[in-house]
């Protein structure tokens, strides 16, 4: 107990050792802050569980989510053995579902994985360099910025053939302009200040500074940033599932069964609600998540610092 | 939506250069960058794998028909020269023939954005509405209950699919209560009543003083409309909360208050007047957006819009009615971005 | 039971009552007014020589008036006169003299003529777009079309290459492609000699029960009856045709009464809306086929026992009576039923322990292929449960979804392993089926005949391409069946085809509908009959 308090008192500290006894104090005061946001641990509780549903999904779903079925088609919710009834080929819904997190998450991880990386690059720097290659990078953000999404992300994946992979790869194409703003303009803000002159001073290179200074200041807005957008991406997702672009049959992908079941939508309508309340309850969780660290993070808020 | 926030961060932070300077960088860059995007547009919809001469030809052509066309098209060319023939082609205003539908493009897009415009409008109106007053009482009532309920509103909104919430709003408004209209402009009955101006029913019927056919169109518009109102009202609210938090905690609110001055004078008239740039950014992006055609919306609704159109074309093949549309709506994008630039440039006292 | 999942329920079943109840406020269309919904985003040309695609034909068909034609009343009668009041067959089969009907008149007031009817088919044939076989199989060509379509004063004769049955060329000439278009007003729009073709792809100067009014892409078509049509002006003064999308909002338009009729619903909005008051549903067997097919480039995939074998793993029964019920039936031969010659043979079941031992014959261990298909939900259905059975066997399919284009091409150019799809014949006469399934004169790559699927699954046919040859011109009718029925029984156990089902046409309506018809599977929709 005592050890714990220790703990505590050292982490909320006023006078810092360390510079990573700083870092951890400060991440531990965001933590505070974030845990007395109940709408935000509301958000990141749904989050772990969607994780823990995808790594225990073998073991948590009733049947095999691909056993077709024919004669027990379209059950309705609460039947025996099926508790969210079964889809138009007669698979268990529920356990679809529990393997779509899995398709879910892949997703997500894999956009937010490829478009920040992306746009910090490509906004540190054209903020960092300037002058031509600022003008240059920034007129293809620009480019890619005014291209409507959808068709883009369409164009995409017609080009390379509907599937997974080229669904995240055609989200990420369309997601990385926004990042690149925000980091250029972070980079615009943090070159000019005195500290990086002092490290210039010391004789730091151009790539040290970028990576060693300028990436990490970034880094908050930009999680904040991908929190919010990870509803976004889960959506468009779907949004190419119900276009048909999205993942291939049999997959479970929980926007391909909405569109599998939006057919039914008026006499069976669980078939498309169950997974679009599923990405509902994902896509609030991201949001109510980013939500609250932005109030933590983002600088601009006044009020809780 | 919400991959439009940028626009605020990323606001250009140069010294302001001589206004001659500035109108030409400006043009400048409009015109690289309007040329970027028929360039990538081109080359994405020349290197795609379907083919634009079996959407003409059929399935059963023969293969000496196929050829035929195919050389027509001029896809024999090489590729840097069919985009210059195209190129000189819409300096010239002409977007070509629709592959599919044998008439201009640019006759389409007159048809089809109308619809777009009228919907997009009516929607981002509503968001203002209702998400500009929303955002302000969250900020300044922060923490309170009105607060989390603004916030799960909003969140709602951002994280609801749009073809659910149509198809189920669909059911319920039209098919159990009868309340609006169903899908499509105008009841059958009304169509080609009044004579085509603006192609936006609503301000046709109005100009016409048809006020029977208006109240129609009104009653197919309202929930698709509330639909995408919903959603920008999500992000206008969203932000507007977020602006009013900065200004709030600024100093000469503080002094303001201790002036004594009424809470409500210090948070419209100070505080408020002090975001509207902003806000009239963040309006104009959401604007944009929705500008781009909800396509998703557009199915539903069967509302014949530019969103389901260039889809629609895409999906087809018919590249010269997804270059066209492309244009047209990256055009509007840039040019809703300008506006906002510039006021903001008139208007805030920072810049001056 | 507890109490959640009776709430649940109760929740679903007051939902469902909800929707077939009526409704508050029925609306109702003006009584001398049709209205349908339909996709009609495949329209991509109105000129009949050049107009291939389903809800382009139903527009050609009140529009145009042909040679020949089907009375929607009395499909069955076969084709009847139309322009052509009465035909003449020359003693060696090659010659067809027409006498044209007197009276006829165009809607821009022009009379039909003998001129007409030469100059529309010489056009067709000139034109060479995609239909144009349907017409040059016959040996018309651009070159010789002087001598071998000539009007006379009121006749036209015709002069084919071989004594074709009359039938198969009469039945040729009921496809949209036969249309008689005004040569007058045609030939006044003409642009750099395209024969008017830019001009009558959104305009029409046809004779038919109907004029167009406006063809909006992907948003409606409208018609305006022809008071003076020969058959008497029809009872639906203006026709249109709405693009609804889903299947959902044109059931949800139907039971509100904003249409009249819906045409593109699934089983489970026919199955709900036909409980509907006001409501009901017509079932018309269609000529589409529903068929999957091997690639026998693919070293496996050609061997004869495993072709047996996929025949023996399609579930037909298990989805015909579940997510294809009331649309689909069970066919497994290349002419749909109701053609000449068509066969209800049906050996096939789905028989896994059967298909495991044929593949055992052939040393077949384990295999991994591609099918393609295109992004309608039915297909995407069967291709699952294809994939099911499949795997029973030890068959690993896997699904590409792309749109129509996509798919097609790499089926056109043979690259894919299997393709499951759709075929629809293109006019009512056995050779068109046979003409492609079961004819391949040179299965070489060099020889480019996509539009054969024998050739586009590299399938040299085994010897019934000179078969469907002798079919063609043998004028008599037991015989012609009779061959018809020879090629099929071969086809069906050896041919890479898994034909499996036929479509039926659903079309919900209002109950005050009457004689309202999709064409069956020998032609397109008419209104001119439709009453209310």
């Amino acid at each position: 107990m005592s050890e714990t308090e220790t703990l505590r008192a050292w982490l909320l500290t006023d006078t810092p050792t360390s510079r990573r006894h700083a870092r951890l104090s400060s991440f531990y005061k965001g933590w505070l802050a974030l845990r007395s946001n109940t709408m935000a641990m509301f958000g990141l509780a749904i989050l772990v569980l969607l994780g823990l549903t995808a790594v225990f999904a073998p073991f948590l779903a009733p049947h095999d989510a691909f056993a077709q079925d024919l004669g027990n088609r379209l059950q309705p919710l609460g039947s025996d053995g099926n508790f969210l009834g079964t889809d138009s080929l007669g698979r268990d819904i529920l356990s679809r579902l529990i393997y779509g997190s899995r398709i879910t998450l892949y997703i997500v991880l894999l956009v937010a994985m490829i478009a920040p990386i992306a746009g910090l690059l490509v906004g540190t720097i054209a903020g960092y360099v300037g002058g031509w290659v600022d003008l240059v990078l920034m007129r293809i953000t620009d480019i890619f910025l005014a291209f409507p999404r959808l068709v883009l992300a369409l164009a995409f994946v017609a080009a390379l053939g509907a599937g997974i992979e080229n669904a995240v790869l055609a989200i990420s194409l369309t997601a990385w302009p926004p990042y690149a703003r925000i980091a250029r303009a972070e980079t615009l803000t943090i070159r000019s200040s005195d500290y990086i002159s002092a490290i210039r001073l010391q004789g730091a290179g151009p790539l040290r500074i970028i990576t060693k200074h300028v990436w990490p200041l970034c880094i908050s807005s930009l999680i904040v940033r991908v929190t919010l957008d990870m509803a976004g991406i889960i959506l468009a997702a779907a949004g190419l599932g119900f276009l048909g672009l999205g993942a291939q049959p049999p997959s479970p992908e929980w926007g391909a069964m909405i569109s599998e079941g939006r057919r039914f939508i008026l006499d069976h309508w669980w078939v498309a609600t169950v997974p679009g309340l599923a990405i509902f309850t994902v896509s609030l969780a991201f949001n109510l998540l980013g939500d609250g660290l932005r109030d933590v993070l983002d600088p601009k808020d006044g009020g809780t610092q | 939506m919400a991959l439009t926030e940028e626009n605020r961060e990323g606001r250009r932070r140069a010294p302001l250069a001589p206004w001659l300077k500035t109108t030409l960088m400006t043009v400048g860059s409009i015109a690289v960058t309007m040329l970027g995007l028929l360039f990538v547009t081109f080359v994405i919809g020349r290197v795609m794998p379907i083919d634009p001469v079996l959407a003409i030809v059929g399935e059963r052509a023969s293969q000496s028909t196929y050829q035929e066309v195919y050389e027509q098209l001029g896809l024999d060319k090489p590729l840097i020269v069919q985009f210059f023939y195209y190129l000189w082609d819409v300096i010239h205003g002409d977007f070509g023939m629709s592959l599919l539908n044998a008439r201009p493009v640019s006759e389409d897009i007159a048809r089809v954005f109308p619809a777009t415009l009228e919907l997009a409008t009516l929607g981002v109106f509503a968001g203002i509405v209702l998400g500009v007053p929303l955002g302000v009482i969250a900020a300044v009532r922060r923490g309170s209950w009105i607060d989390q309920i603004a916030r799960v509103v909003a969140l709602v909104g951002y994280s609801m699919p749009i073809f659910w919430l149509g198809l189920m709003g669909l059911l319920v408004f039209y098919g159990i209560l009868g309340w609006v209209g169903g899908p499509g402009r105008l009841d059958i009955f009304y169509v080609d009543i009044v004579p085509q101006r603006t192609g936006m029913i609503l301000l046709d019927s109005a100009l016409d003083g048809n006020w029977e056919v208006f109240r129609n169109a009104f009653s197919h518009i309202v929930l698709p409309a509330s639909l995408l109102g919903y959603y920008s009202l999500a992000y206008i609210s969203r932000m507007t909360r977020s602006f009013m938090l900065e200004q709030l905690s600024a100093e000469y609110i503080t002094t303001a208050r201790v002036k004594g001055m009424s809470e409500r004078a210090v948070i419209w008239r100070h505080a408020f007047r002090n975001i509207r740039v902003q806000l009239i950014t963040v309006i104009a992006l959401s604007y944009a957006n929705l500008l781009e055609g909800s396509v998703l919306t557009e199915i539903i609704f069967s509302w014949p819009g530019i969103g389901s159109y260039i889809t629609t074309a895409l999906l087809s093949a018919d590249m010269n009615a997804v270059l066209g549309g492309t244009v047209v709506v990256g055009l509007i994008f840039i040019l809703l971005n300008i506006f906002s630039d510039l006021l903001y440039k008139v208007f805030d006292p920072r810049s001056k | 039971m507890n109490a959640f999942n009776r709430l649940l329920t109760s929740a679903a079943i007051g939902l469902a009552v909800a929707v077939t109840s009526a409704p508050a406020g029925f609306a109702e269309t003006p009584a001398n007014m049709l209205v349908i919904a339909n996709r009609i985003d495949d329209i991509t040309t109105l000129d009949p020589a050049e107009s291939f695609e389903f809800a382009g034909s139903d527009v050609s068909r009140n529009v145009y008036q042909k040679l020949v034609n089907f009375d929607p009343n009395d499909l069955d009668a076969g084709y009847q006169p139309e322009v052509a009041e009465s035909w003449d067959v020359s003693d060696d089969g090659k010659t067809i003299t027409f006498t044209i009907r007197d009276g006829l008149t165009f809607h821009s007031g022009n009379p039909v003529t003998a001129a007409d009817v030469e100059y529309s088919l010489r056009r067709a044939v000139i034109l060479n777009k995609t239909p144009s076989f349907i017409l040059t199989q016959f040996g018309f060509s651009a070159e010789n079309v002087e001598q071998t379509i000539v009007a006379d004063g009121n006749t036209v004769t015709i002069v084919t290459d071989q004594p074709y049955a009359t039938s198969f060329v009469l039945n040729c000439l009921t496809a949209t492609i036969g249309g008689i278009v005004d040569m007058k007003t045609v030939m006044a729009n003409e642009v750099d000699g395209d024969m008017g073709n830019t001009w009558l792809k959104t305009n029409t100067a046809g004779s038919g029960a109907y004029k167009l009014v406006s063809w909006k892409p992907n948003d409606s078509v409208t018609l305006q009856s022809n008071p003076g049509y020969y058959r008497g002006a029809p009872a639906m003064e203006r026709v249109i045709v709405r693009h609804v999308q889903e299947s959902a909002s044109q059931r949800l338009l139907l039971e509100r009464g904003d249409i009249d009729i819906a045409r593109n619903l699934n089983p489970e909005d026919v199955a709900g809306a036909s409980s509907a008051e006001g409501i009901k549903v017509i079932d018309e067997l269609k000529g589409r086929l529903m068929y999957a097919s091997l690639n026998q480039k693919h070293p496996i995939l050609s061997k004869p026992e495993v072709r047996q074998a996929f025949k023996y793993l399609v579930d037909y029964e298990g989805m015909q009576n579940s997510f294809l019920k009331g649309q689909y039936t069970i066919h497994q031969n290349f002419l749909p039923k109701t053609y000449l010659g068509a066969s209800n043979e049906a050996p096939f079941t789905y028989d896994v322990a059967k298909a495991k031992e044929l593949l055992a014959a052939a040393g077949v261990d384990g295999l991994e292929i591609e099918v393609g298909v295109r992004e309608a939900q039915e297909r995407i259905e069967i291709a699952q449960s294809l994939q099911n059975s499949l795997a029973q066997v030890g068959i690993k399919m896997n699904i590409t979804v792309g749109t129509a284009k996509q798919i097609l091409a790499r089926y056109r150019s043979r690259e894919l392993d299997v393709y499951l799809g759709a075929w629809g014949p293109d006019y009512p006469d056995p050779q068109t089926n046979a003409g492609t399934f079961a004819y391949n004169p040179d299965n070489s790559d060099a020889a480019q005949a996509t539009g054969l699927l024998a050739w586009r699954n590299a399938w040299d046919t085994d010897g019934l391409t000179p078969l469907v040859d002798a079919a063609v011109t043998e004028n008599d009718r037991d015989a012609r069946i009779q061959m018809y029925k020879d090629i099929q029984a071969k086809f069906r156990e050896t041919s890479p085809f898994v034909i499996m089902f036929q479509q039926i046409e659903q079309s919900a309506m209002r109950d005050n509908v009457t004689n309202f018809s999709t064409g069956q599977a020998i032609t397109s929709a008419s209104y001119w009959q439709v009453t209310k």
